[in-house]
């Protein structure tokens, strides 16, 4: 795999311009100066990178193409709304209920569906995807039907000169950070390269110790988890949960987000994010059909173009400029190239 | 006893149109080996074609043959331009192409036609045959008629003329077939061709009975989807068998099972799908695949 040859190491004096550039824009630029009717939107961003870290582990990683992701994550946002409507909970209490119910979720339909290979699971995903609105609708004594159940916003608390969607925002970035780093610690060690081994050749992977079927269906599971908990938030920014926004059309376009983001790429599912989600929008001003027409397009270029997504491309590009300013693993011991392939040769299997 | 036959009747007037859309998914399957996700929306295409003809001052019946001969076209011309490219790509790629190709056929629909409903005369007039005790409406009868004779056209193509087993040829050992000198990329150009002329005509089935819409063939593509699962993906016959018997079992379940009722039919396919695909994923017609190591 290209991906890891060198590893670029910033010195640390660019990482705190980095950290604090990062910082501002994050905790200060997006939810104070900009117009506060975006502030929302960007928190939607975040719910759907969180959702799109997810399809990234179990196809970009995995090699299992999956598009039914919209059915955990409407799964995550039934949960919430149900139990903060019909048992009066706290909303933040019920986002580890979403996380655990989709992941046990993704754990049972993993299981079958890692003898669906290539074609027959994005088949299976997508019937499932399909499935999920008429099934909500169904049992509408509990879901709320086609009206939907509505659990309005969570509110800021009072202490927090802060008012609702700015406070909803920081809830999003607190979940989106803490799953973003959790899935860069899963995707740094060994199991990177145990999955990469499962994904690109099994039999050797076999031979290496390598138990796919459990490796996939952990995977699938995780990256349920994270569609629940994308989910339990998106129910929480909307106020408002009904089976038809969680249609294929919201699989797919999380699909779309995860390709054109990078489908190894975890960084790039913001970029993904914000593309599925600010491209229709835009879109519909000039045409309701455009935002689908897009899309359609964007995949296919994107594929022909980059097929690393547009976080692929980024990375990429940030490499190679560490690599021309010196800024490697090891540049100081004087052998960065050695010591580089040092690094991939110590990664245990 | 009247409802249980005109029930089963009824199914497989829909098992019908299931089948010639998972007749259309087996072409394109068995020629290139992959799935076509965009079948569907085709299909809606040639639907709307067919409508638009129809505006335009055409008949019924020249506007959907014109529409079935373009779809042909079309099928063919997708092949040329985008699956054959394909045809090394990683399986990520092939997936992405047709969902990105399904998404812009969808809005493209919206974008010319606009999402208002139309609505398409059916083929077949509004009697009723009456056979003793039960009487079945014409469409349905219609409907069964056409199909069966498509199929019938199909088997004498693949079964009796040359350019059909050069068809077989080139799907079956494509490197053999080019060895006796069958040109294996044009073979393929005319499966993807009639691929899409079937998924024409289930379109042009369907829509007088679900009213012209970009999202009409959601509900068909995902019984047919059952359907070619269900009869082996690369199995003729096993499509035309699954189809038939989703049809059937889809209108017994909803009509028979109140929990499940009409609303909920849909999940008859995901059931199906998934258990096909644990218990015997080749099908029930389809070829066991063998893999060497």
């Amino acid at each position: 795999m290209s991906d890891v040859v060198i590893k670029p190491r910033l010195p640390a004096a660019v990482r705190i311009v980095v950290a604090v550039a990062l910082a501002v824009l994050f905790l200060y630029v997006i939810p104070f100066a900009i117009p506060n009717y975006l502030v929302s939107q960007f928190a939607t961003v975040l719910a759907f990178a969180i959702a799109i870290i997810g399809i990234n582990l179990v196809t970009g990683f995995g090699g299992a193409i999956t598009l039914g992701h919209a059915a955990f994550v409407a799964l995550g946002s039934y949960t919430t709304a149900i139990l903060v409507v019909r048992y009066g909970w706290s909303p933040y209490a019920t986002i580890p209920v979403a996380a655990m119910l989709s992941w046990a979720a993704g754990w049972c339909l993993g299981f079958p569906a890692l003898r669906l290979q290539g074609l027959y699971l994005a088949l299976g995903t997508l019937v499932l995807s399909i499935t999920v609105p008429p099934v909500l609708k169904r049992f509408d004594g509990f879901t709320g039907g086609v009206q939907g159940l509505n659990l309005g916003n969570p509110e800021a608390p009072a202490f927090l000169p802060l008012d609702d969607s700015q406070w909803i925002y920081f809830v999003c970035l607190a979940a989106a950070a803490v799953l973003y780093v959790a899935a860069r610690r899963i995707l740094s060690g060994p199991l990177r390269t145990a999955l990469a081994a499962a994904r690109d050749n099994q039999l050797v992977a076999a031979v290496m110790g390598v138990d796919r079927a459990t490796l996939t269906t952990a995977t699938f599971a995780m990256s349920s988890l994270y569609a629940g908990v994308a989910g339990s938030l998106y129910a929480m920014i909307v106020g408002f949960v009904s089976p038809d926004t969680f249609n294929v059309m919201m699989s797919l376009s999380l699909f779309v987000g995860a390709v054109v983001g990078g489908v190894t790429s975890i960084a790039g599912a913001i970029v993904g994010a914000m593309f599925i989600q600010f491209v229709p929008i835009w879109a519909s001003d000039i045409d309701v059909s455009l935002g689908g027409l897009v899309f359609g397009c964007a995949l296919i270029v994107t594929l022909i173009v980059i097929p690393a997504g547009i976080g692929g491309l980024g990375e990429r590009l940030f490499n190679r400029l560490c690599a021309r300013l010196g800024w490697v693993e090891g540049a100081d011991a004087g052998h960065p190239a050695s010591e580089a392939v040092r690094e991939v040769r110590n990664e245990p299997a | 006893m009247t409802l249980f036959v005109s029930q089963i009747v009824d199914g497989l007037a829909d098992g019908a149109i299931y089948a010639s859309l998972a007749l259309a998914l087996v072409f394109s399957y068995r020629s290139t080996g992959i799935v076509n996700f965009a079948q569907g929306e085709m299909a809606m295409l040639s639907a709307y074609l067919v409508w638009q003809l129809m505006a335009w001052g055409m008949p019924l019946v020249p506007a959907a043959l014109v529409s079935v001969v373009i779809s042909f076209v079309a099928g063919a011309l997708l092949y040329a331009a985008i699956v054959k490219p394909l045809s090394h790509a990683s399986l990520l790629t092939v997936v992405s192409v047709l969902i990105g190709l399904y998404l812009a056929l969808n809005s493209l629909a919206g974008f010319v036609w606009t999402y208002t409903i139309k609505a398409v005369p059916s083929l077949f007039p509004k009697a009723h045959i009456q056979l003793g005790a039960f009487s079945v409406s014409a469409e349905t009868v219609g409907i069964i008629a056409v199909v069966g004779f498509v199929l019938l056209l199909l088997y004498l193509l693949f079964e009796t003329t040359k350019i059909g087993l050069a068809m077989r040829g080139a799907a079956s050992t494509p490197d053999s077939a080019v060895l006796v000198g069958v040109s294996a990329p044009v073979m393929l150009l005319i499966g993807w061709g009639i691929a899409a002329a079937l998924g024409a005509l289930s379109g042009i089935l369907v829509a007088p009975r679900v009213f012209l819409n970009p999202t009409m063939m959601f509900g068909v593509i995902i019984y047919a989807f059952a359907a070619a699962t269900l009869g082996g993906f690369d199995s003729v016959v096993g499509a035309v068998v699954g189809g038939l018997l989703v049809g059937v079992v889809e209108n017994l379940v909803g009509t028979y099972i109140p929990w499940i009722g009409p609303d909920l039919k849909i999940i008859v396919a995901l059931v199906l799908i998934f258990g096909t695909l644990l218990i015997k994923p080749d099908g029930l017609f389809g070829r066991k695949k063998v893999v060497r190591l």
